[in-house]
């Protein structure tokens, strides 16, 4: 027969685990990322390195260290705040001070943190061993995005951009956004790495200090303009990580994200095959005369990439971000146009797009120039971005 | 007794003593500039607190609902300025004005008219620091640390915020020489340092780090400055300057500056626990060792903010071994307080509830800053929320919750009245009740990932967000209760007369004097008893 208080605390576990359901709004059913944030998570993300796995275990003995000098320390306090209280008839103590206890929790604590150090110094000193890495990778910080270069190793010469997925920026100006587990995560060209080899990643930034991160590998390093630094991870399992940009860098610091897809040595290979091919295709050919519907076509793409985030889906700008429909600049010669995407404009808060390659930018100055109320009819041809680069 | 008591009471005019608005304008009474530093800053916190809900309001939920990126920018920037630069800074020296004179038994500081200009400058700056969003392009937008190059690319704020910096960084140098001559030369005969009150010592080391440190955020400020304006190029790298030399530069002071923001809270905790122990503060001694231990190990830490930035193998060892290290002295004084607890005879007035609070959660935030001190641990914790809860612990938690002990100490004294202790519970439970609340959950956001200076983020951190919004509101809202149901009728006379020394165990000169204390006060020094804390005669 079952008593009151078994069925008691059966409703109690019924309604803990039904708790989370019942009072999380809709926004927070979303399901954990693999490689990435989990609901709620508590604790370091689940690693995917050794360095990750040797700094989640060293800060679970830090964790273990504290939580006993918390027990004895407030254990002591809450003690005396209950017995050595006046409304008990507690009557003070008339010491006030001792060489010998002075001493003593001078040196414990110094045991103590002197241990903690060493602990850590095995781990520090592997971080910075960057040497014999097989693969090396430039990652460079842009206001708002991430350029990879496959400097050495398997993959030279690869190099592309990797942008937040536009639809997720927008969804996010739309003040709510749909459930999705990679929201503000999504990229359109991850970061391709084979799985056990060392990668090594060489930061440097382009226009202000940006930081890039992956916390399941454990890796974090500042991308400094100006300057290279290196760090490196090893993935120790295919799948796909993801980390954000951890450095204000302006505006769009927020979405601005990164995804590292550890596949095998094959697949590393036939995906580095394939991306080599596409490199040689001649596809973007700035030599020939292009037709003005797809410089549109294309300039669309590179505005939805680019621009679309400050200059807005319909060219209008917003505040201090001047719109592009009806604007004399977009309307007028190319000469005026081309120099404010090469050079950014007001101070760097217009940055600078040198990085587009010719077809892109005379794509999306066509685009720009005959689109909304815009009705230029003008086609500016890639050669023109060419001549005008010299 | 009477060579004490003031010998001008109601003798006033005989100083031609000023009314009106011209008392507060040409204060050189250290009550009055004392007073008028802490309504200030609590002005300050409040503006620095609606924008810290404007932050919470926006992070309530994934998505941008009030306000678009940049402005988000600038109200972190903003709010870290007002609140380091506005609200607990002004306020220690608030608190160094009322007591530090009286605590000596000085009649008032070394240099009354640089004291009145120290307060002074503070208005013009923050007129200068919160109008600088309505500049052309608002309020700078680089957080409160202000790295180049982004603090290249700001518009007009950046210059705006860096004449104001100059500003307050003047009064509070002018304020710290002050403290030091008059701490060193205005002692009661018999008051030797080393019987001098813990806060005075604290403040006394306190004004030497503000010394030390002042000059070098002008020098990094003005550097920015020039870069921005002047051609020239310290940390432009297309210049071929360097962005880390800006880091450093501000960390050297930005590390000694957040012990200048803890060391006098540690001297009020010094002061509280004492007296509603009744028991003398254990381990005197120790206790001016460990803070001096602590003024000067400030120093060599400063690298700890930068150990993503590429700092060498050694670079890194070094910082996080000298790091580690101030946590001994830091133990050493916690442990002193539970010593003078311990055995002691304890009652439980609001003053001593929020002394015991910030013993409780300053330590909980000495243990992540110890967490994140570990160089391999912040290579997963740097720039997240894990940062943002560790120093909201010990700013929030440790500066704010010592001056509001402080006020409940002192208060009676200023103002000749007691507070109501059952408003003063509720204060005191409510914020710490939403303090945790709002900041607990960030540590978990942090060790999950979560980047600072976001204004908007993955799905999966939306709960703690949410968590987090709703207790700021709550802890702001316990301010303004504070303020309206607490300061507002002590102002004014309301609540039950003070006597001389409302706590039994309180132990100092301030207590020998009446409540509220006489607006000139010790104006021949005191003959004292042989510990300095009575007066004789």
């Amino acid at each position: 027969m079952k008593t009151t208080t078994q069925l008691a605390g059966r409703l109690c576990s019924a309604a803990f685990a039904l708790t989370p359901a019942l009072l999380l709004p809709a926004w927070a059913q979303v399901g954990d990322l693999p490689g990435g944030p989990g609901v709620n998570q508590l604790n370091l993300t689940d690693p995917a390195s050794a360095i990750a796995a040797d700094i989640e275990w060293l800060h679970w003995v830090m964790l273990a260290i504290c939580a006993v000098i918390f027990v004895a320390v407030f254990g002591v306090m809450f003690y005396s705040i209950l017995k050595h209280r006046k409304s008990v008839g507690a009557k003070p103590a008339n010491f006030h001070d001792s060489v010998k206890v002075e001493i003593a929790w001078t040196i414990v604590p110094f045991l103590i943190v002197i241990a903690m150090g060493a602990m850590a110094t095995r781990t520090v000193v592997a971080q910075k061993d960057t040497s014999n890495a097989d693969l090396t990778i430039k990652i460079t910080g842009y206001q708002w995005k991430w350029g990879y270069d496959y400097l050495m190793g398997e993959g030279e010469g690869i190099s592309f951009m990797s942008r937040l997925d536009p639809a997720h920026r927008l969804a996010a100006d739309s003040g709510n956004p749909p459930d999705k587990n990679d929201y503000l995560l999504r990229v359109d060209n991850p970061l391709v790495v084979p799985v056990g080899k060392k990668v090594r990643i060489i930061t440097t930034a382009n226009d202000v200090i940006h930081a890039w991160a992956v916390p399941a590998f454990g890796v974090r390093q500042d991308a400094i303009p100006g300057f290279v630094r290196d760090n490196w991870f090893r993935a120790d399992r295919t799948g796909d990580f993801f980390g954000q940009c951890v450095e204000l860098c302006g505006r769009e610091h927020a979405f601005m994200p990164i995804h590292v897809r550890v596949v095998t040595a094959d697949e590393y290979t036939a995906w580095v095959r394939a991306r080599q091919a596409e490199m040689q295709a001649v596809a973007d050919d700035p030599a020939r005369t292009w037709q003005l519907a797809e410089l549109i076509q294309r300039g669309q793409q590179v505005y939805n990439a680019n621009c679309m985030a400050c200059h807005r889906a319909d060219g209008k700008g917003a505040g201090p971000i001047k719109p592009l429909d009806g604007s004399q600049i977009v309307l007028g010669d190319v000469g005026p146009n081309l120099a404010i995407l090469l050079q950014g404009a007001a101070g760097g808060a217009m940055p600078a797009f040198r990085q587009l390659s010719d077809v892109e930018l005379a794509a999306v100055m066509t685009y720009t120039k005959n689109s909304w109320g815009n009705a230029t009819g003008r086609a500016v041809q890639p050669a023109e971005v060419t001549a005008a680069r010299r | 007794m009477s060579a004490v008591l003031d010998h001008h009471a109601g003798h006033d005019h005989a100083h031609e003593h000023p009314r009106g608005w011209r008392r507060w304008v040409f204060a050189t009474n250290h009550k009055d500039i004392g007073t008028m530093y802490l309504l200030f800053s609590f002005t300050m916190l409040m503006v620095g607190g609606v924008l810290a809900l404007g932050i919470r309001a926006e992070l309530f939920q994934p998505g941008l609902q009030y306000v678009n990126p940049e402005m988000f920018n600038q109200l972190t920037t903003m709010h870290g300025l007002i609140m380091v630069f506005g609200a607990i800074m002004p306020a220690f020296v608030g608190f160094a004005n009322w007591m530090v004179p009286l605590q000596i038994g000085a009649s008032d500081m070394a240099f009354a008219r640089m004291n009145n200009f120290s307060f002074w400058l503070l208005v013009p700056a923050a007129i200068i620091l919160v109008g600088s969003f309505f500049m052309p392009g608002g309020a700078p937008a680089t957080g409160w640390t202000m790295y180049a190059p982004l603090s290249l690319q700001m518009g007009p704020s950046m210059d705006a915020a860096i004449f104001a910096l100059h500003i307050l960084g003047a009064s509070s140098i002018m304020g710290a020489i002050n403290i030091i001559v008059t701490i060193l030369n205005m002692r009661a005969p018999g008051m030797t340092l080393m019987k001098m009150p813990i806060f005075c010592w604290t403040w006394l080391i306190t004004a030497y780090l503000l010394i030390a440190v002042m000059p070098v955020l002008a020098g990094a400020i003005t550097m920015t400055l020039t870069d921005r304006h002047f051609g020239t190029a310290f940390f432009n790298p297309a210049g071929g300057g360097d962005p880390v030399l800006f880091q450093h530069i501000f960390w050297f002071f930005g590390h000694p500056e957040v012990y200048i923001m803890i060391l006098p809270a540690f001297g009020i905790i010094s002061a509280i626990v004492p007296a509603f122990a009744r028991k003398r503060l254990f381990g005197y001694a120790s206790m001016v060792y460990a803070t001096a231990s602590i003024a000067i190990l400030s120093f060599i830490v400063w690298a700890h903010h930068m150990y993503t930035t590429g700092m060498p193998v050694t670079g890194q060892l070094f910082f996080m071994y000298a790091t580690m290290l101030i946590a001994v002295p830091t133990g050493v004084k916690i442990f002193n307080w539970i010593a003078t607890m311990w055995r002691g005879s304890m009652t439980f007035e609001t003053p001593m509830l929020w002394a015991i609070g910030f013993i409780f959660v300053f330590t909980m935030g000495g243990f992540t800053g110890l967490i994140l001190a570990m160089a391999p641990i912040t290579q997963q914790l740097h720039d997240t929320y894990y940062v943002v809860a560790h120093f909201h612990y010990v700013l929030v938690a440790g500066s704010l919750f010592a001056l509001f002990a402080g006020y409940y100490y002192w208060a009676p004294k200023w103002t000749g009245v007691m507070y109501s202790e059952l408003r003063g519970k509720i204060h005191f439970w409510g914020s710490m009740i939403f303090f945790n609340i709002t900041f607990f959950p960030m540590h978990f956001l942090g060790l999950a990932g979560m980047p600072r200076r976001y204004v908007d983020y993955p799905m999966q951190f939306a709960d703690f967000n949410a968590i987090a919004s709703v207790g700021s509101l709550g802890f702001g809202l316990m301010q303004v209760y504070f303020f309206f149901w607490v300061v507002l009728p002590m102002m004014r006379g309301q609540g039950e007369r003070a006597p001389a020394r409302p706590w039994e165990g309180a132990q100092g000169l301030e207590w020998e004097l009446p409540s509220p204390a006489p607006h000139h006060t010790f104006e021949t020094p005191p003959k004292l008893d042989a510990t300095a804390t009575r007066v004789v005669g």
